[in-house]
């Protein structure tokens, strides 16, 4: 739409030197977004694909993929498996509960003011991650932690004698939940509100109940914005590296734990094994991102 | 049927709130008892009394605040170039914003220290003033998604082109159009991804770790390493602070909307 005045003043027949002015005008046009690509270049292409072209070379640069095949070794593999556990449990969960959540606050029939309050402490709640939640979690499940101690003086129940520890898979994927939660539940909202109340009375109309609302028609709408949110859970956790380090330090190896060490002390004595770490995260994420972007424009299409 | 299915509701919203508020109570209470007789605000003051926080925190302000400038000064004019010059290369533009979501903050500080390393062709980690440069512009790479989104959405609400001609028509100079009369028409775009580029940059950790600069985001995690009480007196601040940021682009976004409906 915002094309249509540029076609009015486009006049046929155009002269040599308005050919000529076109020309250096378009030369300008890039001069304008010049910069923005020069930084892109700098601070963001050219260092990922170095790391790329490093991950297959060996020391002395010649080419190999004997550093791929190392990511296959047991003790990586298995921090890719770790991670992949976290990431996957951290999203499923995220993408159930922040579902349930927006459902409820959106569809649920409840007082007015529970959506935008959700809706305001998912803002907050998705960008308070990092150390800070970290400290929060030890504060709360850690072994003197509230939860804990109260259970203990008062249910007596003993969270750490049931093998339980905040710095285990387990309380890893729980404090990730603290963040994913808010994200599915920011990112769902415009495709519930999307849900149009005439399908509902549609389904009502011919006789069908709620299950049959949900289950034949609600359902199958929202299928792929829940599954590309849950993609997008997926990567987010993938990428992870503050939370974990200041909750498990190294305990638990997962991968961008393992790379922050690389990184710092070269523990796998291998830089360039290094690289193709890095390599296998930007795979790993980019695929959960180029999944979560194909059902998005398939969502859209859908609602269209 | 209507009653249970709002019970259900409640429910979830019940547990919802159970789950993102005990943390918060869980942290205050215990960033409340340093001093063993009692309740006390002691580990705030000691936290606020320590110079390595004034230090760390002023740091990572003038960061956050230099990565918006900068960012806002890259961003403003490239998605108003788009829109009025470029708009086939959008999809590019767009692609390239939402990269830092797509490649994790780790690698690409890692792809810095490769490129950028004190032999290199730009050796920017060779001294503490280069690094706080590329600090900065690692913090604008993050920031770039939010920034570029919230701009891009502010500047499609109203007649960039229009705008445009009106100003040229008056004889307006390209950096008085930008300045006087683009910024100002999405003023309240800007300041909503500015806060929330503050609230990102505060506490980061994996960039300024790896880059070795006193940020706060180092600062809490060798508190976090060493303490008992502090840790929890500053995950308090810094929840409230992520809430200051958010709570300010409630505020902007609100007295917005009016403005735009009249526009």
């Amino acid at each position: 739409m915002s094309t249509s005045p540029d076609s009015l003043t486009h006049r046929p027949e155009p002269g040599a030197g308005q050919i000529r002015k076109g020309l250096t005008l378009s030369a300008l046009n890039w001069l304008g977004v010049a910069p923005f690509f020069l930084f892109a270049l700098l601070f963001l292409i050219l260092p990922t694909a170095t790391l790329m072209i490093g991950a297959f070379q060996d020391a002395d640069g010649h080419f190999t993929l004997g550093n791929i095949a190392k990511l296959f070794d047991d003790s990586i593999l298995s921090a890719y498996w770790i991670s992949f556990e976290v990431s996957a449990a951290s999203a499923l969960g995220g993408t159930v509960i922040g579902l349930a959540l927006a459902l409820a606050a959106i569809q649920g029939g409840l007082p007015q003011w529970i959506r935008p309050t959700l809706m305001t402490f998912s803002g907050v709640a998705s960008n308070f991650a990092g150390i800070p939640l970290s400290f929060a979690f030890l504060s709360t499940l850690g072994r003197m932690g509230l939860v804990t101690v109260l259970l203990r003086n008062y249910a007596d129940f003993d969270l750490y004698g049931t093998g339980f520890s905040i710095l285990s898979f387990l309380g890893l994927t729980l404090t990730y939940l603290y963040f994913q939660i808010p994200l599915m539940v920011l990112i769902v909202t415009p495709a519930i509100d999307g849900l149009r109340a005439e399908w509902r009375e549609a389904c009502e109309s011919l006789g069908g109940n709620s299950v049959a609302y949900w289950w034949h028609i609600a359902l199958p709408i929202l299928w792929p914005s829940i599954m590309g949110s849950a993609l997008l859970l997926f990567a987010n956790a993938f990428g992870a590296v503050a939370t974990a380090y200041a909750l498990t330090g190294s305990s638990l190896n997962i991968v961008p734990i393992l790379l922050y060490a690389q990184i710092r002390g070269d523990v796998l004595h291998d830089q360039n094994l290094g690289y193709a770490l890095a390599l296998g995260m930007i795979v790993v994420t980019g695929l959960s991102n180029a999944g979560y972007i194909w059902l998005r424009s398939r969502a859209e299409r859908g609602r269209e | 049927m209507k009653s249970t299915s709002r019970l259900g509701a409640w429910v979830a919203i019940a547990i919802g709130t159970l789950y993102f508020v005990l943390p918060l109570i869980a942290t205050f209470e215990f960033s409340l008892k340093m001093n063993r007789d009692g309740y006390s605000f002691e580990a705030y003051k000691v936290v606020l009394a320590d110079p390595g926080f004034q230090a760390t925190f002023g740091y990572s302000t003038l960061m956050a605040v230099l990565t918006i400038i900068v960012g806002i000064l890259l961003v403003v004019p490239t998605a108003y170039w788009i829109q009025l010059k470029l708009p086939r290369l959008r999809p590019l533009v767009e692609f390239i914003t939402l990269l830092p979501l797509v490649i994790p903050a780790i690698v690409i500080v890692f792809g810095y220290l490769k490129l950028y390393n004190s032999s290199s062709w730009l050796p920017l980690t060779g001294n503490e003033r280069a690094t706080d440069l590329l600090l900065m512009c690692s913090y604008v790479t993050l920031a770039l998604p939010y920034l570029y989104r919230s701009v891009d959405a502010g500047l499609r609400a109203i007649d960039v082109r229009t705008l445009t001609e009106a100003a040229e028509s008056l004889g307006a100079s390209w950096p008085s159009i930008l300045l006087q009369v683009i910024f100002p028409n999405v003023k309240s775009a800007i300041l909503s991804g500015a806060f929330l580029t503050f609230a990102v940059v505060i506490g980061e950790f994996t960039m300024a770790s790896l880059l070795g600069r006193p940020a706060f985001g180092p600062y809490l995690q060798l508190i976090g390493a060493n303490r008992a009480y502090e840790p929890s007196a500053l995950a308090i601040i810094a929840f409230m602070v992520t809430w200051a940021s958010m709570g300010l682009i409630q505020v902007f976004a609100r007295n917005a909307r009016p403005a735009r409906k009249t526009a």
